[in-house]
């Protein structure tokens, strides 16, 4: 994978080595950041994404996202080649810089202002995901599910249409015949009259001097080629050689190593070191004095992580320093209490009159849940280099956001922001923890006093108790049953509210609805986890809609049918996993089987478990997927996020805990915040349904539904209905009677 | 001189049908930092780092040597992002000191090849199965999963749980990795029997 550096694009605005470039530069002045200013400028044309093609033909396709595994660096350049029609063993990728340059503005723009301009293929779709597009394309981020959906769909497609438009239009004025006449295949333009045939190369001059469409053709699925397969990901080959960089590897001349440690109860002080406590330690440099955290900075980093073990590093007292995890509860259920007393909750979803619905109904049912903090645990440990110098500073980093880390960087050095370059590099794991700069800010300050590149390395200990944390939940339900067992009122209470926006609703015909939340302070810092709030509500929700199944005495697949009479999309998803799973089949003894379905980044996914408890625990044998994403663009890639998301769920649900005591993290590493492994992991059959809507996410929505699949398992095996994750802390020990 | 005690505790992890503890301890000497001329053969290429004894090999390798392909993770020995070969045994670098491996093989990721045109098998089905997806933890997967077949050229699935799962995938391609190794054992196989063939 190339890489792009600042000089490389402040010269290849105009051509290199007679490439065509499209898109680049034609976005003059303003480089406001929100939404707001981006909207504001003018003669801005849709086409401001990137492609270019060499004199050889080759077609270098620009990334605006980073690469973390999903496939991004792939799936973006198929989009666009396939529209273009080009040959996919001459296309090539390249991540674009983290820079402000390079953050699609005035493709949010020209689709936000522009409705005329908008393909008709995306009319229709407008609503509800512009912002959100304009948000997450303009940020440059990597995350949210989103980069096939708004960029790959918005401007990668759009970009190689154009792209095709203008060569053709080229290639019709050059041999002076009609555009109708050519045929594009495989990077050439051919005209059979005249039997003439020749590269897009041999174009690409001209067509750059042509306008782009604003709204060239776009396929239909019947006319794909390239998306809908799954070709080889261009990043896998440096993966297994041991060449690929992430950012721990980065090396610079003259680097240092540094390790630091941060107060363990967040927000306390550090009481800073003196200069000579890393005197008589050979090879140990300096101590920086952060406020909350100290580093050493050392000739290696083993050396520096020993000096700082062995330096009687002192943090302050701090507000927090007796809040455990149960006074966290403790609060967010007063607060639950206090909200509905004063009226104050926030409003989610309220229709119908669930109060009325509940004077009368036939049955009633309530039930509470809990889910711990969580920790990402990325496998490669935050870290991040940096140097400071005359012109400002770079950072070396794998990043979801490298505009915002360069911004945050900028701020704490006091530095415009286009003096901050970000370095992006493949990326250990990203799972929503690499959107946050903290890192990249402590790398910043330290390599701030001195004048070499300095490698900041967290340890795992550091990683676990630093992280930015899915947030402990509670959600409490009431239903009512109807007198022929269908829910006629459904009456939710949680905490917070992030993304996405449908994380808690249902897709259930309910006719009485009262989705309602309140807000809590805790001193816990809080950041996007993989499927972020879905993957608290999919377990709450699907756990207590299979509570009320086993109410009403029906069977827990068929009991969600009969739910879904106005939402055939997860009928079908639903009927399917059922089938897939062969729902009716008896199972052995000790054995049960669960089912879930959620709707989370527009891809709707259902899922059963095949469970087996074994003394007091469970092994999950078997998971059947069925999802539908609209269209998976890269098939096998798709596959690989909806077992990769299970995995990642079904870890979270079995072990995952971090639990606060004294203000402070308990875990540490993974001996206490467990990972599941190759003998844990199931076996995962994923079947996708091609809807041929709008196209969903595929990094997180397969995570949400393990959690209850599994728990709803373990109850038909067992009846014990867990309420409080994670599995582990239960015994699952058959009761005496079990139901079902 | 003193001892400081930087870690210290158990795990437990149910491998397969039996339960195997783990004791660690990690105790560094507060003030040895004595820095030694140390001789090292990895793939095969014999390298001279000054280091501290105890220093452990996995920052050697990054640091003074320069092979960035084997990984950090944990630091005590759990994942297995740090994986690579003495004299053919998969090896956790991050709890080896270098002053261990003195007089040993030592293979990484990068050495993992026969030469520089081609890949191991392993490498290849790795491609062809498309097995990483963040691709951090793939050296350490590749060095334990080519202990492994070295050691039994063709495993079970018993065998490939106990072998791998010290190995952590954040990114849950565990059905591939085990994948994988099935092929790889299945043509090393068919690659042998033609040897053998061609050679009687």
């Amino acid at each position: 994978m190339g890489k792009w550096t600042r000089r490389a694009f402040v010269t290849t605005g105009v051509l290199t080595g007679g490439a065509l470039v499209l898109g680049i530069a034609i976005r003059p002045g303003n480089r406001a950041k929100k939404v707001k200013g981006m909207i504001s400028g003018e003669d801005e044309t849709v086409l401001n994404i990137w492609l270019k093609i060499a004199p050889d033909n080759t077609i270098t396709v620009i990334v605006p996202h980073a690469e973390m595994g999903q496939g991004t660096h792939t799936t973006l350049p198929m989009m666009l080649a396939d529209e273009m029609d080009a040959d996919w063993k001459l296309v090539k990728m390249l991540e674009a810089p983290g820079n402000k340059e390079y953050a699609n503005y005035a493709l949010a723009k020209g689709f936000i202002m522009g409705e005329k301009d908008i393909p008709s293929l995306l009319i229709g779709t407008v609503d509800g995901i512009f912002l959100t597009a304009t948000k997450q394309i303009n940020m440059q981020m990597t995350g949210g599910s989103s980069s096939v959906r708004f960029t790959g769909m918005l401007a990668m497609r759009v970009a190689g249409a154009a792209a095709r438009a203008v060569l053709v239009e080229a290639a019709a004025e050059q041999w002076n015949v009609a555009t109708e006449t050519l045929e594009v295949k495989n990077s050439y333009i051919s005209h059979h009259g005249s039997n003439r045939s020749a590269p897009f190369a041999s174009f690409a001059a001209k067509a750059a001097d042509l306008s782009q469409p604003a709204k060239p053709r776009l396929k239909n699925p019947r006319e794909f080629t390239l998306m809908g397969t799954s070709p080889a990901r261009f990043d896998i080959p440096a993966k297994v050689n041991g060449t690929a960089t992430f950012g721990i590897d980065v090396k610079r001349p003259d680097m240092k190593y540094a390790a630091i440690k941060a107060a363990p109860v967040f927000g306390a002080k550090l009481i800073p070191l003196a200069d000579n406590a890393i005197q008589n330690m050979p090879g140990v440099l300096k101590i920086v004095n952060l406020e909350g955290a100290v580093a050493v900075i050392a000739d290696g980093y083993w050396l520096a992580k020993k000096a700082l073990d062995a330096l009687p590093v002192e943090f302050g007292q701090s507000t927090h320093d007796t809040v455990g995890s149960a006074d966290i509860y403790d609060t967010y259920l007063r607060d639950m209490e206090v909200a509905i007393a004063n009226g104050k909750e926030e409003k989610d979803v309220k229709k119908g009159n669930v109060d009325n619905v509940f004077k009368t109904a036939a049955d009633i049912m309530e039930a509470e849940y809990r889910v711990p903090y969580l920790a990402h645990a990325t496998m490669e440990p935050m870290n991040c280099t940096a140097f400071v110098h005359d012109e400002g500073c770079e950072l070396w980093v794998g990043s979801q956001n490298p505009l915002g880390f360069a911004d945050s960087v900028a701020e704490v050095l006091d530095l415009d922001a286009d003096k901050v370059v970000v370095h992006n590099q493949y990326l250990g794991g990203g799972f929503g923890r690499r959107f946050a700069p903290d890192v990249a800010i402590q790398a910043a300050l330290i390599a701030k006093e001195v004048d070499f590149p300095v490698k900041l390395i967290w340890s795992r200990e550091e990683d676990t108790r630093h992280d930015l944390y899915r947030e402990a939940n509670i959600s409490r339900f009431k239903a009512a049953l109807n007198d022929k067992g269908q829910i006629s009122a459904w009456n939710n209470q949680f905490l917070f509210k992030h993304d996405p926006e449908e994380a808690p609703h249902i897709p259930y015909g309910v006719d009485n609805q009262n989705i309602h939340y309140t807000n809590s302070e805790t001193h816990v810092p809080w950041g996007y986890w993989r499927s972020v709030d879905s993957s608290m509500h999919g377990f709450f929700t699907e756990s207590f809609i299979d509570e009320l199944a086993h109410k009403a005495n029906k069977d827990p697949y068929r009991f969600r049918r009969e739910h879904l009479d106005n939402a055939p999309r997860f009928l079908a998803v639903l009927d399917l996993a059922a089938e897939k799973a062969n729902w009716d089949e008896r199972l052995p003894e000790n054995w049960g089987r669960g089912i879930s379905l959620h709707h989370c980044f527009g891809t709707i996914v259902g899922q059963v478990a095949e469970v087996e408890i074994i003394g007091e625990t469970v092994k999950v044998h078997r998971v059947v997927c069925v999802a539908d994403p609209g269209y998976a663009f890269h098939r096998d890639g798709f596959t690989a996020q909806m077992e990769s998301g299970i995995v990642f769920g079904l870890t979270a649900a079995l072990y995952g805990e971090i639990t606060i005591e004294n203000g402070a993290v308990m875990q540490s590493n993974f001996h206490d915040y467990q990972m599941l492994r190759m003998n844990e992991s199931p076996k995962i059959e994923t079947h996708i349904i091609s809807s041929e809507n709008w196209p969903g996410g595929a990094g997180e929505p397969s995570t949400p539904g393990i959690a209850p699949a599994v728990t709803n398992a373990i109850f038909n095996a067992t009846g014990i209905r867990i309420r409080e994750l994670p599995v582990k802390n239960h015994n699952l020990t058959k009761k005496a009677t079990p139901l079902s | 001189m003193f001892r400081y005690l930087i870690g210290d505790g158990s795990f437990t992890a149910n491998y397969c049908n039996f339960k195997s503890t783990l004791l660690w301890r990690v105790i560094i000497d507060n003030n040895s930092y004595s820095i030694i001329m140390t001789n090292l053969i990895i793939n095969g290429n014999a390298y001279q780092v000054e280091v501290d004894p105890a220093t452990p090999l996995l920052w050697v390798i990054r640091e003074q040597v320069g092979l960035t392909g084997t990984k950090f993770g944990c630091g005590i020995g759990q994942c297995g992002a740090c994986t690579v070969q003495l004299d053919g045994i998969a090896t956790r670098s991050c709890l080896t000191p270098v002053q261990a491996v003195i007089d040993k093989e030592v293979t990484t990721i990068e050495g993992l090849a026969p030469n520089a045109e081609e890949l191991h098998p392993l490498q290849q089905i790795w491609i062809d199965e498309q097995v990483p997806q963040c691709g951090y933890c793939q050296s350490g997967q590749l060095m334990s999963a080519h202990a492994l077949l070295s050691a039994n050229a063709s495993p079970t699935d018993e065998d490939i749980d106990q072998a791998m799962s010290g190995n952590i995938c954040r990114c849950g391609m565990y059905s591939r990795i085990k994948k994988g190794i099935k092929r790889a054992a299945e043509e090393m196989a068919k690659e042998s029997t033609l040897k053998t063939k061609s050679n009687g």
